[in-house]
């Protein structure tokens, strides 16, 4: 009897945190009940059929340049020695902190043909050093791929972490080179948390607008702008929104279907600084330089353009104003991150326990979010929010209780940001063998105390991560931010959009380094920590 | 071990919430101390214009007339969204906004009441107001041409259609279609001589161009300096600010279409703002959009971005007037909207990105 209460209070939990998300995605597909053959005839002849093949592209390109970055740099960083590893082993996240559009328009201010550093080289090596235009696919791809291998690169150091010496070790014993371990044991193994990260990033790109309109490359969300603001056709926005959306099903079907027929479990022994491959000096030449030139391309350079902008505006930007967007902008993403982690912990332990159709799909549907470009998903929530409020307008209730409260925010947050707080968690939690689980349960731990006294401590690396992801996330989010703020409630993100779309990019530059700065801040209590795991 | 984690994480749980309510209760806080203060209900204003350049205009309006004004800045469509959704519920009572082609959408999607002001009618001219009388202009920018004093002679320019000669082969260069500046322009062109022809010129101007179309105005300014194009279409503010930032700026703007047909002129576009229609408060919002025509409010709704005032009396800022006068094209700018998806489409069709 008990055993039937608890399952369906789980269930219950499971669907009600699916809830927001489908409302959401009911919000754009009911779109399809209203066609606007005139537009929808012109954008599939003129529009899509571009945009889509763009999308195809970027998403490919990007989702390879950061698996490439990430891979690589995480297994130097963990799994090898060379000088300057520990450095380059927490540096290398530093970038996740820019957020895309002001990577895009401090790398152009830096990198275009009269960009500062594009002019110093041209003025201090003559003529004859020439980069390639900027203002290209390939710039694009590598704006976006500089913000987002990050993600990737945290949870496959993760990997490599967790993985467990006795792996390599046996890899060594049966003579292995180094490379050959890193194709045959490692990167094998890594295999959920490349895919996991590479998911992340594909969502990520496909919602992005910030970073292609700097570039002016044409997307789907571009088309999705473009139908609603230009030809003023909500409805055909929308159904261009359920296209993207059909992209993530398939991409991520597609990943949850491949692994199904996989376990991985090894936790009991992590990587540590004794069993670390001393790479031979060349090796290390390179590892270093490798490290180096992702350093100073992601971080360096669009800082220093930053830094080269901001300082003649500083008495102009640092005002009263100026604190309360840092103090706005940090609690806001402590608060989403503590909410989100939260739920995207009960929802992996959830599905971990119930493992059912209802508990599979509960899960897929709650990690769409991530897809959608934050106006479609804003504008999709509002729906159904405001007719609450009408609702409880009818029943008497003066003021509107949801509209331009913190509710509204945090529940888009939380349906947008999902995705970023499940995928390490669930990694991690797979690492857990089912025989704990069955073993706790033998001695009546079982349901949350489960959670609490046996999965916690063994996936907090996991959770860890986490929390930076989203707290980064929703310091970096602007769509949402934008519209559901209440009156008077700004962040450094709503700053650096009002200036930078005005083509004020000096002035945009201090609140885009405070956002980096404040940014940092979980970046270093996650090295902390994982540091103190690791020990 | 895990009790320790378990205290951290309630630590977290409670500095995270405590500082939420520190943000929400100093944000509650201001605007009671305003709300106190003033007698009158506060104006709600949505705005897709930025809040540096309306904040300090609300300011004196509030210090003159007593009355709180609340905003909140979005994207035009967000907001017409947020407000048809919101309903009769909405908090706000008027919505600013800029480009003509926005305002006729919000119109359209019936969101504003007609303004019935006596003000209004006499200060602004027609051709900047909505026929309706359902939003009124409330700044003008002018569109025109920007060319590089080192290499172009202005005897050479002469009309926007005529940047599409094969003189200018190569040496153009465009902002994005996706911005609604060109969007307005084009639509423009469309009401004067027709979309076929319209098509031809855009399509000639797109064989010009010297490099791929740029995101910005400033852009555009920043090629022709460099030297990779030598004449492109801007918003006059925008070559304002790079002036006041550099006097020795090797561009200059140019007015086309002054001599043509009496139809044609600058393209000009307004910010400009309408009372809503479930507005709970829209007597005031009336004394604030009137307030916002007067003289003064104009020399600085206008003059915090470089723009043109809507009334005839209004100042000009000194460097915007050194710019020399110009023939606005008299096209009534609620045309803009009803042309705007004919103009995005037929930049579609011809390639311009």
């Amino acid at each position: 009897m008990a055993y039937f209460k608890r399952f369906s209070i789980w269930q219950l939990l499971l669907v009600l945190m699916s809830l927001p998300t489908m409302l959401a995605l009911v919000g754009v597909l009911t779109a399809w009940l209203d066609i606007d053959l005139s537009v929808l005839s012109h954008l599939f002849e003129f529009v899509i059929p571009n945009a889509v093949l763009n999308t195809l592209a970027l998403v490919l390109c990007v989702a390879l340049a950061t698996v490439v970055i990430a891979v690589i740099s995480a297994w130097l960083t963990t799994v090898c020695d060379f000088p300057g590893r520990a450095f380059f082993s927490w540096a290398l996240i530093l970038p996740m902190a820019i957020p895309g559009y002001v990577m895009a328009f401090a790398l152009v201010g830096a990198l275009e043909y009269t960009g500062s550093f594009q002019t110093y080289l041209r003025e201090s090596f003559s003529l004859s050093l020439l980069l390639p235009d900027i203002y290209s696919f390939g710039g694009v791809v590598l704006a976006l791929s500089l913000t987002l291998y990050p993600y990737t690169y945290l949870l496959v150091k993760n990997a490599f972490q967790t993985q467990g010496k006795q792996s390599l070790e046996v890899g060594q014993s049966l003579g292995l080179s180094t490379l050959q371990s890193f194709w045959r044991v490692s990167l094998p193994q890594a295999r959920p948390w490349i895919v996991g990260g590479s998911l992340l990033v594909m969502m990520e790109t496909l919602a992005d607008f910030g970073t292609v309109s700097v570039f002016n490359y044409d997307t789907l969300t571009t088309a999705i702008y473009k139908s609603w603001f230009s030809l003023f056709s909500f409805q055909s926005a929308l159904q261009i929104a359920s296209l993207l959306l059909l992209f993530v099903v398939v991409v991520s079907l597609l990943e949850r279907q491949s692994r199904h027929k996989q376990r991985f479990t090894n936790s009991r022994n992590t990587v540590q600084a004794r069993s670390r491959i001393l790479l031979p000096s060349l090796y290390a030449y390179f590892a270093c330089a490798f490290c180096g030139v992702i350093f100073f391309i992601g971080f360096v350079l669009p800082i220093g353009q930053l830094l080269l902008w901001a300082i003649p505006h500083l008495s102009l930007e640092i005002t009263d104003q100026f604190w309360r967007y840092m103090l706005g902008s940090f609690s806001l993403s402590l608060l989403a991150m503590t909410i989100i982690t939260a739920f995207a912990l009960l929802l992996a332990f959830a599905a971990r326990t119930q493992n059912s159709y209802l508990a599979n799909w509960s899960v897929k549907i709650s990690t769409l979010g991530y897809a959608l470009p934050g106006t479609v998903l804003a504008v999709g929530l509002l729906a159904p929010i405001a007719a609450i409020d009408h609702y409880l307008a009818r029943l008497g209730f003066a003021t509107p209780l949801l509209q331009g409260s913190m509710v509204v925010m945090l529940l888009a947050y939380s349906v947008r940001f999902m995705a970023v707080a499940f995928s390490p968690i669930e990694n991690n939690l797979m690492r857990v063998t089912p025989s704990i689980d069955a073993v706790s349960r033998s001695l009546s731990v079982s349901g949350l105390s489960m959670l609490r006294r046996v999965h916690f401590p063994m996936i907090r690396v996991g959770v860890l991560t986490a929390m930076v992801l989203v707290f980064v996330d929703v310091m970096k989010e602007l769509p949402i931010t934008l519209m559901t703020r209440p009156f008077g409630f700004n962040t450094l993100a709503v700053r650096i959009y009002e200036l930078s779309s005005e083509g004020l990019w000096q002035r945009a530059a201090l609140p885009a380094l405070a956002i980096v700065l404040v940014g940092l801040i979980p970046v270093v209590i996650l090295i902390l920590r994982a540091d103190k795991v690791q020990q | 071990m895990s009790t320790d984690r378990l205290n951290l994480c309630c630590e977290y749980l409670l500095v995270a919430l405590m500082l939420a309510m520190l943000v929400a209760c100093s944000a509650e806080k201001g605007a009671e101390q305003t709300a106190h203060a003033m007698s009158a209900d506060p104006i709600v204003v949505y705005s897709s214009r930025k809040e540096h350049l309306i904040q300090p205009v609300f300011q004196q309006f509030t210090e003159q007339t007593g009355i709180a004004v609340e905003y909140t800045t979005d994207k035009a469509g967000v907001l017409i969204e947020r407000i048809k959704t919101e309903g009769k519920n909405t908090p706000a009572d008027l919505l600013i906004t800029v480009d003509a082609g926005n305002l006729g959408y919000a119109a359209a999607e019936g969101i504003f009441q007609t303004i019935n002001s006596d003000v209004i009618n006499d200060t602004v001219a027609p051709h900047l107001r909505d026929q309706q009388d359902l939003w009124t202009g409330l700044s003008l920018r002018a569109r025109t041409l920007v060319y590089s004093t080192e290499r172009v002679k202005p005897d050479d320019l002469s009309t926007y259609q005529a940047l599409g000669e094969s003189q200018w082969q190569g040496r153009l260069c465009l902002r994005t279609s996706k911005k609604v500046y060109n969007q307005s322009l084009v639509a423009m062109l469309i009401a004067e001589q027709g979309e076929v022809k319209t098509e031809q010129t855009v399509a000639a101007w797109i064989a010009n161009l010297a490099i791929d179309p740029t995101s910005n105005d400033t852009k555009v300014m920043q090629a022709i300096e460099a030297g990779q194009c030598d004449v492109g279409i801007v918003n006059t503010y925008y070559f304002g600010r790079l002036e006041a930032k550099n006097p020795d700026l090797p561009l200059a703007l140019f007015w086309p279409n002054q001599s043509v047909a009496k139809n044609s002129g600058v393209h000009v576009n307004v910010s400009g703002a309408g009372i809503l229609k479930h507005s709970s408060n829209s007597d005031q919002a009336r004394r604030l959009l009137e307030w916002l025509v007067s003289e003064q409010a104009q020399a600085l709704f206008a003059g915090l971005n470089k723009e043109y005032p809507v009334i005839s009396s209004g100042a000009i800022d000194p460097q915007v007037s050194a710019w020399g006068e110009f023939k606005q094209s008299p096209l009534a700018l609620s045309k803009a909207y009803q042309l705007q998806p004919a103009a995005v489409k037929l930049m579609d069709r011809v390639g311009y990105q």
